[in-house]
């Protein structure tokens, strides 16, 4: 598409381009909304894309409770569990631009978050991070890709929700920090395969779409 | 991101990871190993869903009005980002930041093959080591768990060949001898959960396997 407006200035290809990429975007997005695409994706999106503060206020009523319980069970003095809760939810809004819901659920990014926070903060020490991948800033999300995510994990909540009391206990033990790593055992019987997979083609799609922007 | 990695990281370790109990030494081990290799980055996002769906199913606690007020006031508050450190040359961005932005400080241990120690404390080491090919790879004493990902160059040893992203588990039970491969000097980043014992380096420089 950018053969014919070769010969015309570079700024007009640029903007003929961004014009493309914006009118297709808002395409997708009809698409998005149409589809079944879970409540806190919606306001995460919303938050990401249009830094809208009643979207961040409704994710901030459902997960700051949650994460107060998780960090509770850290044994940090209650002040500073709070002090972790404002500080989770505050980089959820400072990052919101790193959230892509074809590779990550809300909930699964606010729980990464959440343990890097917790432990830079009780325990002093940066946490070492794998390296981002930057998301192309136009991107144009597959709406069928992430509700094939949102659904895998919904299989994942029934499959959590039909572990024995003392089965559950140890899994969430062992997400929560609570276990070393000699006492996880290698499998935790929670269906990861298909989820896995799903993120393997959110991650594949995203290197297409940075290879073809880095095109000249 | 490199391409033919065979070895992987264990499941226990990336829940682990994910879940923020792995000590310092493994989890850069780890975070340097995802920014090389998606298989495990799918992997650890997968463990990841799974957090967050204990997360979202887990036992809600009262927030205060305060808090809520005072977080969405904040949300204008200017804030610095801090700046990530990317890969340089074979140093992956985790490595990087560990080495605060800066190029390995190399030691020399003799025989051409040098070490940098990135951390050494009461939870584990970690260090880059540089291994002229065909050299013997330092051991680390295998008192507990031992991982080393090459990051350039290769090397083989019992148990198989090592190349870029490769991750070497090895516990107490393993006994090996790493050597480097022909071609590119090896570079490793390895830790370990033993202490490591300079003192022994010496004398041991003329066995054909050395250990620290
Ligand atoms: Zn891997």
């Amino acid at each position: 598409m950018f053969t014919e407006t070769r010969d015309t200035g570079l700024a007009d290809t640029a903007s003929a381009a961004t014009l493309i990429i914006k009118r297709s975007v808002a395409k997708k997005r009809a698409q998005v909304s149409d589809n079944e695409i879970s409540e806190q994706t919606q306001w995460m999106l919303a938050v990401r894309d249009n830094r809208d503060r009643a979207a961040f206020a409704r994710l901030f009523d459902y997960f700051a409770p949650r994460l107060k319980g998780v960090v509770a069970r850290s044994g940090a003095p209650s002040a500073q569990v709070e002090d972790i809760v404002q500080d989770v939810m505050l980089t959820v809004w400072h990052k919101a631009a790193q959230f892509d819901p074809e590779r990550a659920q809300v909930s699964s990014w606010i729980y990464q978050i959440a343990r890097n926070r917790q432990i830079d903060i009780l325990r002093r020490e940066n946490r070492p991070l794998p390296e981002e991948l930057k998301r192309p800033e136009e991107a144009s999300q597959d709406a069928s890709q992430i509700v094939a995510l949102e659904q895998e994990t919904a299989q994942l909540k029934k499959a959590l929700a039909r572990l024995k009391p003392a089965q559950r206990e140890m899994v969430e033990r062992a997400y929560l920090g609570e276990l070393s790593h000699s006492d996880i055992q290698a499998e935790t019987g929670l269906p990861l395969g298909t989820i896995k997979s799903r993120i393997r083609l959110g991650l594949e799609r995203l290197r297409h779409e940075l290879k073809e922007m880095g095109k000249p | 991101m490199t391409t033919g990695i065979t070895h992987h990281i264990p499941e226990n370790l990336i829940i682990a990871y994910a879940s923020g109990a792995l000590p310092r030494p493994f989890a850069l081990v780890v975070a340097a190993h995802v920014s090389m290799c998606d298989e495990c980055r799918a992997r650890l996002t997968a463990q990841e869903t799974a957090g967050g769906a204990i997360l979202d199913t887990a036992e809600t606690s009262a927030i205060s009005d305060d808090l809520r007020a005072r977080v969405l006031q904040a949300l204008d508050d200017p804030i610095v980002l801090p700046e990530r450190k990317t890969r340089r040359g074979p140093y992956p961005g985790p490595v990087m930041e560990a080495l605060k932005g800066q190029p390995p400080r190399w030691k020399s241990l003799g025989l051409g093959t040098r070490q940098c120690i990135i951390e050494h404390g009461r939870a584990g080491s970690v260090r880059l080591l540089s291994i002229p090919a065909g050299q013997a790879v330092p051991d680390h004493g295998h008192n507990g768990l031992e991982l080393t990902l090459v990051l350039q160059g290769a090397f083989k040893d019992e148990t198989g060949y090592f190349g870029p992203g490769d991750l070497e588990v090895a516990d107490s039970d393993l006994e090996h001898t790493p050597v480097a491969d022909e071609g590119e000097t090896c570079i490793c980043l390895a830790a370990t959960d033993a202490s490591l014992r300079f003192n022994t380096l010496v004398p041991r420089l003329l066995q054909p396997l050395f250990r620290i």
